[in-house]
């Protein structure tokens, strides 16, 4: 049976946590979209130590689990005289590794145009510049959207790590709740909905982006 | 309607189970009673008592104590010799020193806190030394001896902290562990206080290590044990919350328990107790 008490007593704190859990969101689904666009330019770039440094990221990034990551950023960096709060470290950690996938993302679906759109564009006297932004990108960006949404919804639920370094986020406030109520089901289920109120919307809306860049061509 | 059902359900439960309870008290009370009734007409010298558990550990010529081989300072089993070292371990040594007049004529079996009442009653061991907190729920299943360990909650700090005892902890934060009474406790004790709660031990003392928050607050043996790794962190504030080690044993076997008491004067008289305590805890016994 679910405890609907539960939500009503602990209500304080499941909004508190709900609201950070927007907040870290939000925060590392601009900030890994950001790094992912620049890493993914560096892996297709002409320049070779940009090439390297873009593949050393993802495939370093991408094959440690996300614990690890942040616990470099809130247990690690202290060594270095840095010292971010849980919230800080659990959404930089956040950010740096979706960053890797979407890179991954974006770079497959650049490679996904077909070679002779570049070399049409370059020939018809665009610059690289141009030819990116005006024929390769369009074209990737459809191929980019499915995987790219996956990600941000990836994202969403990935925040819930913060509740392993006090980031007092949804996750977080679930196990301080559990721990007063002894009530492992009810509690959790109430969490697990409020991840539903973010992720539900934002599957929907990357479903509709799907369906509209199709018809654009 | 289903609501309904299941309410009748649970009322008869409760009904049924408290019954229980009530009958199973009723028999503890007075099996304990007609002991001491025997026990009475027996020989006042506790040094020549005679109980069950007492002859049989003569008989065996090996007391048999249940010990944590997972408690950090109290009982831990070292993997390389595989043999367990702690305070509660050399409390039982002096016991079966006391009673055999050798300290290795002992035996120890792990128990967990699930495991130790089941194993005593079943006759498995003859006393728990176990981190045990004596209790009035858990007095009507075990006889309890007098306190040999006073385990409560305190708090560590950075040397030189301007936290002397949990009532500067206003808007301070303090670093606990998740699921532990201790956040309860420390919230009770000082309202207002912020606190964040992390997975295991390791990583609130790694946050207090980083300065991520001002004080660690969980129980004492816990504490010292972090305070041992690094000097650098200190206990403070005494303890704000009660929670004594007791030795059990079989209930209603007060003439053991009565020995058991004896036993802890004798080694508190005679400073072994004092030795114990000073080589695992670094510090002497407070009064």
């Amino acid at each position: 049976m679910i405890d609907f008490t539960i939500l009503t007593t602990y209500q304080d704190e499941y909004l508190k946590g709900f609201m950070t859990t927007i907040e870290a969101s939000l925060l590392g689904l601009v900030g890994s979209f950001i790094i992912g666009v620049i890493i993914a330019v560096f892996r297709i770039s002409s320049v070779r130590p940009l090439r390297w440094f873009g593949t050393a990221y993802v495939e370093f990034l991408r094959n440690i689990p996300l614990l690890i990551t942040v616990f470099v950023f809130y247990h690690g960096l202290p060594v270095l005289h840095i010292n971010l709060s849980g919230f800080a470290s659990g959404t930089l950690g956040l950010a740096v590794y979706t960053s890797a996938f979407i890179a991954e993302a974006i770079r497959a679906g650049i490679n996904a145009v077909p070679k002779g759109q570049m070399e049409a564009g370059r020939s018809s006297g665009l610059t690289y510049i141009q030819t990116m932004r005006y024929v390769i990108l369009p074209q990737a960006i459809k191929v980019v959207i499915p995987p790219l949404g996956n990600q941000f919804i990836n994202l969403v639920k990935n925040s819930s790590i913060l509740g392993v370094v006090a980031g007092l986020d949804l996750m977080y406030f679930g196990d301080t709740i559990n721990s007063e109520t002894f009530d492992v089901f009810s509690t959790y289920i109430f969490v697990g909905l409020f991840y539903l109120v973010l992720t539900i919307p934002l599957s929907l809306f990357v479903g509709y982006l799907e369906r509209r860049l199709a018809r654009a061509y | 309607m289903m609501m309904k059902k299941s309410w009748k359900k649970a009322l008869t439960l409760l009904v049924v189970s408290s019954l229980t309870a009530l009958a199973l008290v009723g028999c503890g009370s007075s099996s304990s009673t007609d002991n001491k009734t025997t026990s009475d007409t027996g020989t006042k010298k506790t040094d020549t008592v005679s109980s069950a558990t007492l002859d049989a550990i003569k008989k065996r010529d090996k007391l048999i104590a249940g010990v944590k081989f997972d408690t950090n300072l109290f009982g831990l089993k070292d993997p390389a010799t595989g043999k367990v070292n702690g305070f509660d371990i050399d409390i039982a040594k002096a016991l079966a020193k006391d009673i055999l007049g050798d300290e290795n004529k002992i035996e120890f079996k792990e128990v967990t806190s699930k495991t130790r009442i089941p194993m005593l009653d079943k006759g498995d061991i003859d006393v728990i030394i176990a981190t045990m907190t004596i209790n009035e729920e858990r007095k009507k299943q075990v006889n309890f001896s007098d306190v040999y360990f006073k385990a409560g909650q305190s708090l560590l700090v950075k040397q030189g902290s301007p936290i002397k005892t949990v009532d500067d902890l206003k808007g301070k934060k303090v670093l606990a562990v998740k699921g532990a009474t201790s956040v309860k406790n420390v919230k009770e004790k000082s309202p207002g206080v912020e606190v964040l709660e992390f997975d295991n031990y390791a990583e609130a003392f790694t946050a207090l290590k980083s300065g991520k928050g001002d004080a660690l607050t969980t129980d004492n043996a816990i504490l010292m044990g972090m305070s041992q790794q690094d000097s650098s962190y200190v206990l403070t504030g005494g303890l704000f919350t009660d929670e004594p080690y007791g030795i059990a044993s079989k209930h209603g076997e007060d003439e053991f328990t009565k020995y058991l008491n004896t036993f802890l004067k004798k080694i508190n008289d005679n400073g072994d107790y004092a030795k114990i305590y000073k080589q695992w805890f670094k510090e002497d016994p407070k009064k």
